[in-house]
């Protein structure tokens, strides 16, 4: 999706550009773009907590305080903190697979690892009805042992590690390919053994990458309506996630408590945008340093 | 390695390959009466239809928005830049209650649509909204770094060899991003698609007329109807991976063209 962006974005420098169109045709350009993008992204973010905020503040701080709401956002933060872990283990290891080493069938598994970005989110909540759920293939043995998985959390879990799957190893892979393999080489030869190269020398270059992917896949997974609608059967205060707690409350026409808990939601991703410039700024300016440190080398 | 492949197959694959073993029991014929009739059918037309004219919408304003943010500078540029990233941040559920509430007959931009008698909440039109608000990124963010990294070097060697700014941007500028469009206007098709979150609220679901096909496989869950359900979510699964298929395709075909 976003793939390698960050590595290819962190090149831009300021160019001024000294070939352009004529003023006219800039302004109507500009004043389309920003036009559009006001329409679609100021007014809905300003309309989020304009209504949160409708009925006052103290509405908004009760609405926000309910028992439902604080259990639901409970839950959000459990099913993140346990999927987005497990993911960014599985991308540094995906980003390794890919990077150092050759192997048929590499593009293959490029593909399956991009498969949750195309899979329809209700969908892949159902596939976990149909794996666990009562007439599913393990419902029978996961009732034997007296286990829930559908309609409960970990049935929330598992929706959510498969949505935010792909994030982290679609950013760390091409910064790992970028990276080449020569400084791994060097540290081995040098004596150091695979998890100190893996320490001292792999992580230092992907970090950046890295926390960028954790960010993308952090708010995917919390922000997860479709799969775990499918799947979590909303029990009001046990499987509520706050996605599916603005749902309930919207269609039960609260409507200024729905958007108070979505402005929570719109909070964070406000966060996670805040971080992602600033994660940006820092690889540019790395990158920046690296080649005036390179252009002394040389010169 | 060894690792990537085993969480691979167990957190992806093999859930996934449950659908197509699961509609085999269903039978051929069953599947087939189930995943033609005439409301399932209707779901894929407005699905794929609504998807697609907002890829469409998102390509020819991604394009722009693209162009103004890397050529040109304006005050505030930084924010609107990084705001572009808020459909993949907010979830989806948040777009949906929003969109809807501005767009309805009362809300701050429906009372006006209203006034001219230009209906957008509870029909295709609000479904195409909420799709162009998710697919906005995708365009945007695959064409910039293309126009980032186009030389401004070529430009001025084809300005200085007589070309007037018109030909440069239609015969230097266009053939060298168009790989990355097609490949962002797929990228916002396929995830429109498939979406459920934004515009289950802004759609009203009338059957035949605003029901989306996610919708209707949700339906037949709610219904514990989990052999018609799995048989629609099939379908969908063969758009999606087809799509999928023609993205990387069109990556690569994009990659050798660049490098040539």
């Amino acid at each position: 999706m976003s793939g390698g962006s960050l590595t290819r974005r962190a090149r831009t420098s300021g160019r001024i550009p000294h070939l352009s169109e004529p003023r006219w045709l800039r302004w109507t350009l500009t004043g389309v773009a920003l036009g559009f993008l006001v329409l679609f992204l100021f007014v809905p973010l300003a309309a989020v907590f304009t209504e949160a905020l409708r009925l006052g503040f103290g509405a908004y701080v009760r609405a926000v305080r309910q028992p439902e709401a604080l259990s639901a956002l409970r839950l959000t933060l459990l099913a993140a903190a346990i999927a987005v872990p497990l993911n960014l283990v599985f991308g540094v290891s995906a980003g390794w697979a890919i990077a150092k080493f050759d192997f048929r069938g590499k593009n293959v598994l490029l593909t399956l690892i991009d498969l949750p970005f195309a899979v329809s989110p209700v969908i892949a909540g159902m596939i976990f009805v149909l794996l666990f759920g009562r007439q599913g293939w393990f419902g029978p043995w996961v009732t034997e042992h007296d286990i829930r998985i559908v309609f409960a959390i970990p049935g929330i879990v598992l929706a959510t590690v498969f949505v935010s799957f792909p994030f982290v190893a679609r950013e760390i892979i091409p910064v790992m390919q970028a990276m080449g393999r020569e400084e791994e080489e060097a540290a081995r030869v040098l004596g150091a053994n695979g998890f100190q190269t893996f320490l001292r020398v792999t992580l230092p270059n992907i970090k950046w990458g890295l926390l960028y992917g954790v960010l993308l896949c952090n708010a995917r997974a919390m922000g997860e309506f479709g799969a775990v609608s499918v799947v979590s059967g909303k029990i009001r205060g046990e499987t509520n996630t706050l996605p599916l707690h603005v749902e309930i409350l919207y269609n039960e026409y609260q409507f200024q408590a729905a958007f108070a808990a979505a402005s929570l939601l719109a909070g964070l991703a406000l966060v996670t945008l805040v971080l992602k410039v600033l994660v940006e700024q820092r690889v540019q300016r790395t990158l920046a340093a690296q080649a005036t440190m390179g252009a002394q080398g040389e010169g | 390695m060894g690792y990537t492949i085993f969480y691979l197959c167990l957190i992806v694959l093999f859930p996934l390959l449950t659908l197509p073993i699961r509609s085999y029991d269903l039978g051929w014929e069953a599947f087939w009466t189930t995943v033609t009739d005439e409301r399932v059918v209707a779901s894929y037309r407005l699905s794929v239809g609504a998807a697609l004219a907002a890829a469409a919408i998102n390509a020819v304003f991604g394009l722009v928005v693209a162009w103004v943010l890397t050529r040109y500078r304006f005050p505030g540029q930084r924010i609107f830049d990084a705001l572009i990233d808020l459909p993949f941040a907010l979830p989806t559920a948040v777009a949906g209650i929003t969109l809807t509430t501005l767009y309805a007959p009362n809300g701050w931009i429906g009372r006006h649509l209203e006034a001219y008698g230009v209906k957008v909440a509870f029909t295709p039109l609000g479904i195409t909204l909420a799709l162009v608000f998710i697919g906005l990124p995708f365009v945007v963010r695959t064409v910039q770094p293309v126009i980032d990294d186009l030389d401004l070097e070529i430009e001025e060697a084809a300005s200085s060899l007589g070309a007037s700014r018109w030909q440069i941007l239609t015969k230097v500028v266009v053939p060298y991003l168009f790989p990355a469009w097609l490949t962002g206007f797929a990228l916002a098709f396929a995830r429109s698609v498939g979406e459920y979150g934004s515009v289950v609220f802004i759609a009203g679901n009338m059957p035949m007329r605003t029901e989306i096909t996610p919708l209707l496989i949700i339906t037949q869950l709610e219904q514990y109807d989990y052999a018609r359900a799995t048989a629609i979510a099939v379908v969908m699964l063969l758009i999606s991976f087809t799509l999928l298929l023609v993205i990387n395709g069109m990556q690569s075909w994009a990659s050798r063209r660049l490098s040539t």
